[in-house]
């Protein structure tokens, strides 16, 4: 447990949290990234605007942070260029079929107790948790 | 107008809340889901945190009843655990455990990430639209009501 940063990453979350209230308040929105980006794929007229607004903030958020001096932190990548692929196509298409993700379930969902929020959040963790062992301890990738 | 920036304003701290919690990072990620490895339990602290706050917005939300800039609260009314979530879910945490990016964490990586970010969004983004036009039977026998999201 060497790398476990509890106070950057309650602080982190309290931003994120804060960030889904902050759009629900304000526009009435659920801030479920999966489903803004994927409401762009086609975009819809009425919702479009929004759900850019909301990826281009996303995407600025790591200049807007090295501007203001912070060190971003280093992202590092194991995963060959298939699993790269196989990897993008399954997080794309499972979540719009289960209609959300870590944010839109996770954050939002289980943050007013919806039973599909819950559900959806077990049932990727396990997925997850179980790919990784199966990746990592069984199979050494 | 007031939307959209209120929108941007949302997005600009979502990123900044997963640059600051390092969940861009997907090694911070596969160390929290390997629970039977060298554990890292610091996502549990981001969706702790995540979770009471915007707990607390909605229930301000709710007794408002109507948001600052939109005519009504756009919240997912279903509560019924049908086949297609419990599917969709699985097939995402596979993607999640392989690569150990989901969609937030891959797009704020897309500006400053290595090469494989790029890459991983835009087959994710392709799955999105694979969803929308393949598999058109499985959603007509599976949708009876409109298709809603919760996220």
């Amino acid at each position: 447990m060497e790398h476990f940063t509890p106070v950057s990453a309650l602080v982190g979350g309290l931003m994120i949290g804060a960030s889904a209230a902050l759009l629900l308040l304000l526009t009435g929105r659920i801030a479920g990234i999966s489903g803004i980006l994927g409401g762009l794929v086609p975009p819809t007229r009425n919702e479009a605007a929004w759900r850019l607004a909301f990826l281009v903030g996303m995407l600025i958020a790591p200049l807007a942070y090295a501007a203001l001096g912070g060190a971003l932190p280093s992202i590092s990548i194991d995963a060959s260029l298939p699993v790269l692929i196989v990897a993008g196509l399954l997080v794309g298409y499972g979540t719009r079929l289960g209609a959300g993700c870590t944010s839109g379930h996770g954050v939002c969902g289980i943050g007013r107790l919806s039973p599909r929020s819950i559900a959806a959040t077990l049932v990727f963790m396990a997925t997850a948790i179980v790919t990784v062992f199966v990746t990592r301890h069984v199979i050494g990738m | 107008m007031p939307m959209i920036l209120a929108a941007f304003a949302s997005g600009l701290l979502f990123g900044l809340g997963l640059i600051v919690s390092q969940m861009v990072d997907p090694a911070k990620v596969l160390a929290f889901l390997d629970i039977f490895g060298n554990w890292d339990p610091s996502l549990a602290f981001v969706m702790g945190g995540a979770v009471v706050v915007s707990s607390l917005g909605y229930g301000v939300a709710k007794r408002r009843g109507v948001p600052v800039l939109a005519p009504c609260l756009e919240i997912p009314s279903r509560r019924d655990i049908d086949p297609r979530l419990v599917a969709g879910a699985a097939l995402f945490g596979i993607g999640w455990g392989l690569v150990g990016f989901c969609p937030g964490p891959a797009l704020t990586a897309l500006t400053f990430g290595p090469w494989q970010v790029p890459v991983f969004v835009a087959a994710m983004i392709a799955g999105m639209a694979l969803f929308r036009i393949a598999p058109a039977k499985v959603q007509v026998s599976l949708r009876r009501t409109a298709p809603d999201l919760d996220g």
